[in-house]
């Protein structure tokens, strides 16, 4: 599935088995999306949290 | 019928192969968004839609932590638990629970003022390793190998804003192999281990700064020690690091309560999900 993103206005691909709470990223800018929501036809994004002082292990 | 619900803040590849696992079990899986939960002292555990057993998968080590209290107050069992969270995100009560129980550690000491670390420093000698006290991906893990650069550093650190940046962890330097030992404990077994082997011109072997991966034997010793490492803090599914020392063996550095087993899944043939799974609903059938 395609998405607009809201940063550059370039082509997103939200890969088929991709789950809601993964993370694209636009291939021109570079911006990170989580994705919110997504069903068969539809899909939607918002910018993902920046990565925290605490992430990872 | 088990649901097991896998708690997340940003969908990684173990999350997803921990629910893709669970399903192709034929077990109910949910994911759960760890940001959209709120939850009050007059909150019941029925109000919240969360399965019977939980993962706190959140990569955010404080977020995690603190939804796990409030989620075990509700009265869910979480794999891991709070007070697994609370020693393993803290590389000093880790030191210190390890000692405690025995297990082989590096020597570390502990100070709390810029000037008392600068003495351990020089009556132990170069080199040492300084680490934050709460810190992750190896950031701001520090060797140091002379009295100048101890200095900046510990100055630097003095001069940061975070409280916890004042309390000093200096570690022994290991003359360890350009690797450490990654094992994937899970309940009382260790699914998989692995050798991280530091990237070009980084000492540090975290995945994260591009250290590679590479299956590592599970010796007896290995599996002894791992095990008693993950039993001291409190058990579950757990990332135990360990480094090899000529003289002294394998010591515990380190152990992770929201392991990422990325690396070490690309290189074991072990079904290190499925083991998680399995474990998990274990867990709610005792």
């Amino acid at each position: 599935m395609k998405k607009e993103c809201q940063d550059c206005g370039a082509e997103i691909n939200v890969p088929d088995d991709a789950l809601v709470g993964e993370i694209v990223t636009c291939p021109d800018c570079g911006a990170d999306f989580e994705i919110t929501t997504k069903t068969q036809n539809t899909v939607e994004l918002k910018p993902a949290e920046s990565v925290g002082e605490d992430w990872g292990q | 019928m088990v649901e097991l619900c896998v708690l997340y803040d940003k969908v990684r590849f173990e999350e997803k192969s921990i629910y893709d696992k669970a399903l192709k079990k034929g077990i109910k899986a949910r994911m759960t968004d760890a940001k959209s939960i709120t939850i009050s002292t007059a909150n019941k555990r029925k109000e919240l839609a969360l399965g019977d057993v939980i993962l706190q998968r959140s990569i955010s080590h404080f977020r995690g932590l603190y939804l796990t209290a409030c989620i075990e107050f509700l009265g869910f069992s979480v794999i891991n638990k709070f007070q697994v969270g609370q020693i393993c995100g803290n590389k000093l009560l880790t030191s210190l629970t390890l000692a405690k129980h025995k297990v082989p550690t590096p020597k570390t000491y502990f100070a709390f003022s810029s000037a008392a670390a600068m003495e351990i420093i020089n009556s132990t000698g170069f080199p040492v390793v300084l680490k934050p006290i709460v810190g992750s991906w190896g950031r701001g893990v520090y060797p140091l190998r002379d009295e100048e650069v101890a200095n900046m550093i510990i100055e630097m650190r003095e001069e940061n804003d975070s409280p916890l940046g004042r309390i000093y962890y200096i570690q022994e330097m290991i003359q360890r192999p350009p690797r450490d030992l990654r094992c994937i404990v899970v309940g009382n077994e260790i699914v998989a281990a692995v050798y991280r082997y530091s990237a070009e011109n980084e000492w540090r072997t975290n995945v994260a700064r591009g250290g590679k991966s590479e299956k590592a034997p599970i010796t007896n010793e290995l599996e002894d020690i791992a095990i008693r490492a993950a039993k001291a803090v409190g058990g579950g599914v757990l990332g135990v690091d360990l480094m090899e020392d000529a003289q002294k063996g394998l010591l515990v550095h380190e152990i992770n309560n929201t392991v990422e087993f990325r690396g070490a899944s690309s290189v074991s043939n072990t079904d290190i999900a499925g083991a998680i799974v399995d474990y998990s609903v274990a867990v709610v059938k005792k």
